[in-house]
């Protein structure tokens, strides 16, 4: 508590005044008693970073957009409050439940202890009704990073909030306004009865399909109805809709920015001139956002906590539970829109940033939805209706044994691989990726070739080298597989409760392979130990805590375990964590 | 063992130049079930990927329409289960002029066996006005090529005699919530029963094209012309008791689950 706030160069006491003007409300002050207001967040970082924070989790009756719950909140809102920490401290948290459950709090992407990680089962027993728990660990680490519940659905139904880690060092990034800008949903359907709708009917949600009335437009896209109706043939052989982009969409969510709906327009406040930084978490359950800012050039300057050489984009994906920090600089006294579509183009969160409160920004209208293709299917970049006879094989099939992995990889000393195989075809997985791509370069399905520039994972590079640049010594393939139908997730065609866990030893340094086989983006997370997305930058290959696996890819990132355990690891699209694509990683 | 094997089989490779990979490749997932399960804390399972659920449908709960009288159907399901094991229900009926028949009610374990298809086993009971027979049942039930809902199942009566049903529909999408359904079923028997206007061969059928619109996902009402007849020797046993062989009706209907 004792360092000045112009070590980040942020918010001074102007600054922060002015701030509260715009939110009109400071969530919690550092271990202070929680505030009761169930108002949504501010996007305010607090003036200060403290060492000791006291959180009450308990039920907020909160209504947004028509829909009302009895959620459960951390300090009566939704986010919870932002804590604001500083790297190198010891920080000590005081969680209190106040539920009729048990309750827990994980702190994404931040390295603990295992026993400090939050996780009930694999850190600790979870946090009783009317107990107290007191996380303490020391940070290592500074960024932008997030909290959330581990316990049944109470994530899902607002249980999260923001981090804040100021780092030990003057912050290259920092600008003169700070707001975090966190990304969520809302609606009132239980998130059980969500899961019980698509368990009986895979595209519950999904109101865009392909459509007889939708049938002209797309002959005239093909060139002919022919070939409209072949692409719709081929799918529907295979029982796959091209139009499974989100299981869950804008029929029931609302989609929220710093827990305001599109209608309340959250505003950050700044002056012409002023570089704005913006820390972009996707804290959602289902929902990935594509984010813009009309008319503003957005300078990427961290990727899960880690700064990265800037990438000016014009646009960006984010994965749920990934999170971006962005520096605008506003030059016109204009209020410009933070646009953020759900990939499916079902809604859309917005804020405002403006000279003055109260202003509107126009917003641009809704991109096409995308439609899933062959590539998607891990065909390649094969035709729809084209089959597997009618290309020569002969070089991918060598590769797929393999999995297509670099042999320069396997020529390396005493590399060990785990490969699974291709997955089985069985009542949990319904697809096989034939041919996996590298997809790091692009952007991601429905952004490609829009016109602008999009960021995607090659362009993602460390400001500085990475810690272990030991090669690895262990390659681990894991296949994501699901089956839609029947809506059952998991890795290597199995569910959670039907595999063991990833053993690693201490110390060693893994490759992680991922082959995704089914026709959907997976934001896998490992907790407590850093992935290194192997993106072509090598030793500055950035590091993540979540990584967006991309329908019908390939993809690899290095692990160390360096810290022993029991570890999460799972998509963190919570429906598939919870329906079986989780894994135990256990650091011995 | 496996890490050993895997490195000797490395080494081959390294050695072979990679020409015969796929041959020698061993094959171990990290992630294999291990013979000891992993003790969680508290005993508490971080995923719950192991529920049950439990719904049900009527496909069909409609009104035929006819000068003579209105019959009235329903064709409806239920189960309860996780990913691999139900117990499932089935029953339908028609009752016309205050008299119920074809009224046929299967309780049914139901067992996955692949992406798409299920198994079933279990009994039914013809349970109506007519008189009352009890079948073994077994069959398969699930999603065909082009996404046609399929089932076919094979009976053996208490009194030693076969049957069949084979159903099936196809949802075609109008708009995202308008849908034209064909839908047929069909009957077949391997010996007549008079009383239960049951023909040797194939015996009676029931079809429908319903168009649905969902006004909520488990909320559609539906406009239907529908066809019930009897086939082949069924027919002549219908005939020669004065009943209906067979009618095209107007039906309206609400097709609803939860």
């Amino acid at each position: 508590m004792t360092f000045p706030s112009l070590i980040r160069g942020g918010l001074t006491r102007r600054r922060f005044v002015t701030g509260l003007g715009a939110g009109g409300l400071l969530a919690t002050l550092p271990h202070t008693s929680q505030a009761s207001s169930a108002k949504a967040s501010s996007g305010l970082i607090p003036p200060m970073p403290s060492d000791r924070w006291d959180l009450t989790i308990g039920h907020t009756r909160i209504s947004l957009d028509g829909k009302t719950m009895h959620a459960p909140t951390a300090g009566g809102t939704v986010p919870g409050p932002i804590l604001r920490w500083k790297q190198g401290d010891t920080v000590s948290i005081n969680v209190t439940n106040t539920l009729d459950e048990p309750t827990s709090i994980h702190w994404h992407g931040i390295r603990t202890p295992s026993n400090m990680d939050g996780v009930p089962g694999l850190s600790f027993g979870g946090i009783a009704p009317g107990e107290t728990f007191t996380y303490r660990f020391r940070l290592h680490q500074s960024g932008t990073y997030w909290y959330h519940s581990h316990s049944g659905m109470q994530e899902a139904t607002g249980l999260y909030g923001a981090l804040v880690i100021d780092p030990r060092r003057p912050d290259p990034n920092a600008c003169d306004r700070d707001y975090v800008i966190f990304l969520g949903e809302w609606t009132d359907v239980m998130p059980d009865d969500i899961v019980s709708n698509l368990k009986m009917q895979d595209d519950y949600y999904v109101f865009r399909q392909r459509t007889a009335a939708s049938f002209p437009k797309e002959a005239r896209e093909a060139g002919s109805a022919g070939a409209a109706l072949a692409d719709r043939l081929a799918w529907s052989r295979m029982r796959i809709a091209a139009t499974d982009i989100a299981d869950v969409s804008g029929a029931i969510y609302t989609y929220t920015l710093n827990g305001h709906a599109p209608d309340m327009n959250w505003s950050g406040l700044f002056q012409p001139g002023e570089k704005v930084r913006l820390r972009f978490i996707n804290g959602s359950t289902m929902t990935f956002f594509d984010i813009r800012i009309p008319g503003l050039e957005m300078l990427v300057v961290q990727a899960d906590g880690n700064d990265i050489e800037p990438v000016p984009v014009d646009e960006f994906r984010i994965g749920v539970a990934e999170t971006y920090d962005v520096i605008v600089q506003p030059k016109d006294e204009r209020a410009y829109a933070i646009f953020a579509q759900s990939e499916d183009r079902t809604g859309y969160a917005r804020g405002t940033l403006a000279p003055r409160e109260g202003m509107i920004a126009p917003l641009p209208p809704m991109d096409p939805r995308p439609v899933r293709t062959m590539v998607d299917m891990g065909m390649g970049n094969m035709k729809p209706g084209e089959s597997m006879k009618d290309m020569d094989m002969s070089g991918h099939m060598a590769g797929m044994d393999m999995h297509g992995m670099d042999m320069s990889h396997m020529a390396m000393p005493k590399m060990e691989v785990d490969d699974p195989g291709p997955p089985p075809i069985n009542v949990e997985n319904q697809m096989r990726a034939m041919m996996p791509i590298d997809r790091t370069s692009s952007p991601g399905d429905g952004l490609e070739n829009n016109g602008r520039r999009v960021l995607n994972y090659r362009q993602l590079r460390a400001t500085r080298p990475g810690a272990d640049l030991r090669p690895p010594t262990r390659e681990i393939i894991l296949h994501l597989t699901g089956n839609m139908e029947r809506y059952i997730w998991g890795f290597n065609g199995r569910k959670f409760s039907e595999s063991g866990p990833i053993r690693l030893k201490l110390g060693e340094r893994v490759r992680f392979t991922l082959i995704n086989d089914t026709m959907m983006e997976h934001p896998i997370h490992l907790h407590g130990l850093w992935s290194e997305l192997e993106n072509g930058q090598g030793d500055y290959h950035p590091y993540k805590h979540t990584i967006i696996s991309q329908p019908g890819s390939k993809l690899s990132y290095l692990v160390t375990a360096d810290t022993p355990g029991m570890w999460a690891y799972h998509c963190h699209l919570m429906y598939h964590m919870d329906l079986g694509m989780f894994r135990t990683v256990i650091v011995a | 063992m496996k890490h050993a094997l895997s490195l000797a089989v490395l080494s081959a490779l390294a050695v072979s130049a990679g020409t015969a990979r796929a041959a020698q490749t061993v094959y171990h997932a990290a992630d294999a079930p291990e013979a000891t399960p992993v003790v969680y804390i508290g005993n508490i399972k971080p995923a719950m990927d192991q529920g049950t659920w439990l719904h049900g449908i009527f496909n069909q709960l409609e009104g035929r329409y006819a000068p003579g009288g209105t019959d009235f159907r329903w064709d409806g399901e239920a189960w309860f289960g996780g990913d691999y094991n139900k117990i499932w229900l089935k029953s339908e009926g028609t009752l016309e002029k205050g008299r119920l028949s074809d009224g046929d009610h299967e309780l049914l374990y139901t067992r996955s066996i692949s992406s798409y298809w299920n198994l079933q086993g279990g009994v039914r009971m013809d349970l109506d006005d007519g008189p009352t027979r009890t079948w073994g049942a077994f069959g398969i039930e699930g999603l065909a090529l082009y996404e046609f809902e399929f089932g076919a199942t094979a009976y053996v009566s208490d009194r030693g005699r076969f049957a069949a049903r084979i159903e099936g529909s196809y949802d075609f999408l109008l708009t995202n919530r308008l849908i034209l359904q064909p839908q047929a079923e069909f009957n077949l028997y391997t010996k007549s029963d008079a009383g239960r206007q049951a023909g040797a061969g194939l015996s009676d059928v029931d079809a429908g094209l319903r168009l649905r619109y969902e006004l909520w996902r488990k909320f559609a009402p539906y406009v239907a012309v529908t066809y019930s007849g009897y086939l082949t020797q069924a027919r002549r046993i219908a005939r020669d008791q004065h009943d209906d062989t067979g009618s095209v009706r107007f039906s309206l209907g609400v097709r609803s689950w939860f």
